[in-house]
């Protein structure tokens, strides 16, 4: 834990803000010759519910991952909640440390293609990590996944497989499954952009509902603008690898600084 | 026929020992499958190297030389293995190295996600393996398994080239006592046909057991009937 | 020492003389199996009433039973009929027909891949039975067949060790024979262990290359 005595390098004065909970100081992370991310700085706070947008291709989904620990930056420094995640000058060989094992239990993620297991029912992919990675006793494993499942709206399903359900709903057992493992900080990557559009609305109902009633910290990328405008505290936009700009979401669509931000939401919005 | 007939008790003493030959090796197979199929996919150099010399090894020469070498080049080091063992062992590793790379296709061939679903609910490599990732090989796996299994019941008639008593050793003393070469290599011919049909009949209801909704099927059932029975 | 490696080297040449008839038989074994297994697939599917059956059951009965066990029918039990080779020849037609079962399987599949749109565009066209079969069906099925070809090529140059107990005298019926001629077997089935590999491995290599570079495109 920081002492929260320790000075805060970046304020100025008046109200301190709270310690980020997410920090990325100066990542780099380089494919080849393609730098996909260039010396990234990048804060949220907690309980912060923040939304990505940009461009494909500018480094959203590279982002996340390296916070889920499934890509290693080129670069930088990237702590979460305090603990170090990541700590990497260039040319370094990188290895999973106890640390970085231990760090990422506090983070969850929603992929874009659910990854659920297909051998198992939604029951049975909610409870797996809660008993086999924190040791959770089974009948409260079933008991806390059966109260997500009716979250998610979902209680009548708890012994379908993948298979047996719609795009729609295996993304929401997805996010059931996420939240079974309590994440104080929880990553989208593009959660409905799979979807058939008839289905991407009781997906959008379930990370509303987590938005407006918990205090978890949500990082989403999503090419949902009216979503991201409703639910988000801050939206950042993305392009090559740096954000251009940041601010609320009010500022962000209706009265954009940056042109690359203008032009973006021309061309999304228009159709 | 009447040799067939007469020597009856002999066939059926070859043909318990090509059963034990074949469960021993079959479950030396499996093992061997595993470890090396494992081996071959792990981070560590140290542990991919010698798979996969073992597996192409293994893969690259015939199964009656490995047999042969284990059985009469072996003693040249000391170690007199008894032919029953020489020969389990031998078919044991030569069809477990082909399983071997049936495990590793399996599993490499498992979509990247799920791999990366695991990482995000803090899921360790050797828990992800046992409770995620060779779960849902297993049906991928059974076909292949299935014909590796029926080749090594086919390959335990080579172990009567090395001394061991089976159902071809048998069919060979009666041919050489009695002269009757029709009517008891069409017995032994039917007999492991019938061998070979069981185990394609085993597979197929391994398939089914193992299929990925199935077991989503019986618990709906379940629930079904238990709704129905609330009705009432 | 235990390995002796002058009588090593002095056995090495009759060693290769024995994997000479062993790619012999495997060469001879393949063609024989791919003409034989087109054969089958074709009569398979042109549906004649009994043959196509009875076609359909020899080849599993074929791949359920045991190729040693076939090689003692063929050496044993067929000149009692009057039907007699020298071992070589049985050996190679023994085997030929074991893997041509494999390879109908192979064919069949082939030919069942060819869409159905082929066969309606040919009777659109009122093209004969013949010319379908021979330039619109087969040129599309043997393209996914070739591949196969080169696996079942190394895997009969393996099996024919088998060969040996019918008295071949191919590879592995030559390390015996010094074997127990010399009272020495570690020398004669290393060699001939190393001989298989330095054969299949480099061959298995260029197969599975040329099986990447000529996948079949969705
Ligand atoms: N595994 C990878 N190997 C090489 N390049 C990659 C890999 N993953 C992503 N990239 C590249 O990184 C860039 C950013 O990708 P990504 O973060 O997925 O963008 P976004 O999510 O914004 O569309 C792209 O140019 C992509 O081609
Ligand atoms: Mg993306």
């Amino acid at each position: 834990m920081r002492p929260s005595t320790e000075p805060q390098p970046r304020t100025s004065g008046v109200a301190l803000p709270p310690d980020p909970i997410i920090r990325f100081e100066n990542v780099s992370k380089n494919w080849g010759t393609n730098h996909v991310l260039k010396s990234l700085n990048f804060d949220v706070a907690p309980g912060e519910k923040v939304s990505i947008i940009g461009p494909s291709g500018s480094g959203k989904t590279t982002i996340l991952r390296i916070l889920m620990t499934l890509e290693t930056p080129s670069e930088g420094k990237v702590t979460v909640d305090g603990d170090t995640l990541w700590d990497v000058s260039l040319g370094q060989k990188v290895r999973e440390t106890r640390q970085l094992r231990e760090t990422r239990k506090k983070i969850g993620m929603v992929f874009q293609q659910f990854n659920l297991f297909p051998h198992m029912t939604a029951m049975e992919n909610i409870i797996e990590a809660p008993i086999h990675v924190l040791g959770m006793n089974k009948a409260e494993a079933r008991e806390r996944a059966a109260e997500l499942l009716n979250l998610v709206g979902l209680g009548k399903h708890m012994n379908h497989t993948p298979p047996q359900m719609s795009g729609g709903q295996q993304q929401r057992v997805a996010i059931a499954r996420a939240l079974a493992m309590r994440p104080k900080v929880l990553l989208f990557d593009e959660p409905t952009s799979a979807l058939d559009p008839e289905l991407i609305g009781e997906v959008l109902n379930v990370i509303r509902n987590l938005a407006h009633t918990t205090d978890m910290t949500m990082l989403m990328v999503t090419h949902e603008m009216r979503f991201a405008e409703e639910i988000s505290d801050r939206v950042v936009m993305f392009d090559n690898g740096a954000a251009v700009e940041s601010g609320p979401p009010a500022q962000i669509f209706k009265d954009p600084q940056q042109e690359r931000t203008r032009s973006f939401l021309r061309a999304v919005l228009q159709h | 026929m009447n040799a067939v007939i007469e020597y009856a008790p002999l066939l059926w003493q070859g043909l318990l020992t090509t059963l034990t030959v074949t469960v021993l090796g079959g479950a030396l197979c499996l093992v061997v499958a595993f470890a090396a199929g494992l081996a071959r996919l792990s981070r560590h150099r140290i542990l991919r190297w010698p798979a996969g010399v073992f597996i192409e090894v293994f893969r690259g020469t015939s199964l009656l030389v490995q047999m042969f070498w284990l059985f009469f080049a072996l003693p040249f080091f000391g170690i007199q293995l008894h032919p029953l063992t020489a020969a389990v062992l031998a078919l044991g590793l030569n069809e477990g190295a082909y399983a071997a790379e049936v495990v590793r296709g399996a599993i490499a061939s498992r979509a990247k996600g799920q791999t990366e679903a695991c990482i995000a609910l803090g899921m360790e490599p050797a828990l992800r393996l046992r409770r995620i990732i060779i779960p849902q090989s297993i049906p991928a796996m059974l076909p292949p398994f299935g014909n590796v299994m029926v080749d090594l019941l086919k390959n335990t008639s080579l172990v009567s080239l090395v001394t061991v008593a089976d159902l071809t050793f048998s069919a060979q003393m009666i041919r050489s006592t009695t002269g009757q070469t029709t009517a008891i290599f069409t017995t032994i011919l039917v007999m492991y046909f019938v061998l070979s049909y069981l185990l394609t009949l085993l597979t197929a209801w391994l398939e089914k057991r193992f299929a990925l909704d199935r077991k989503a099927l019986t618990l709906q059932r379940k629930e079904n009937i238990l709704m129905k029975v609330g009705a009432a | 020492m235990i390995w002796d490696n002058a009588f090593a080297i002095s056995i090495l040449p009759i060693l290769l003389q024995g994997l000479w008839t062993t790619v012999h038989i495997t060469v001879v074994g393949t063609l024989l199996a791919a003409g034989l297994g087109l054969v089958f697939a074709v009569l398979r599917r042109l549906a004649i009433p009994v043959l196509s059956k009875v076609i359909a059951f020899l080849v599993v009965f074929v791949r359920g039973t045991p190729l040693l066990v076939q090689a003692y029918v063929a050496f044993f039990v067929l000149p009692s009929y009057g039907i007699s080779f020298d071992a070589l020849t049985t050996g190679i037609v023994v085997i030929g027909v074991n893997y041509s079962a494999y390879m109908a399987e192979v064919y069949r599949s082939g030919i069942q891949g060819v869409s159905k749109g082929q066969w309606e565009a040919a009777t659109a066209l009122s093209l004969p039975g013949t010319r379908t079969w021979g330039r619109i069906v087969l040129p599309q099925a043997i393209r996914t067949v070739v591949p196969m070809l080169g696996n079942y090529l190394i895997q009969m140059f393996k099996d024919s060790a088998v060969l040996s107990a019918i008295t071949v005298v191919e590879l592995m019926a030559t390390a015996q024979a010094i074997g127990s001629s010399n009272f020495r077997y570690l020398e004669p089935l290393t060699l001939a262990a190393l001989l298989f590999l330095a054969v299949s491995y480099p061959a298995s290599r260029l197969v599975n290359r040329l099986e990447r570079r000529y996948a079949p495109q969705h």
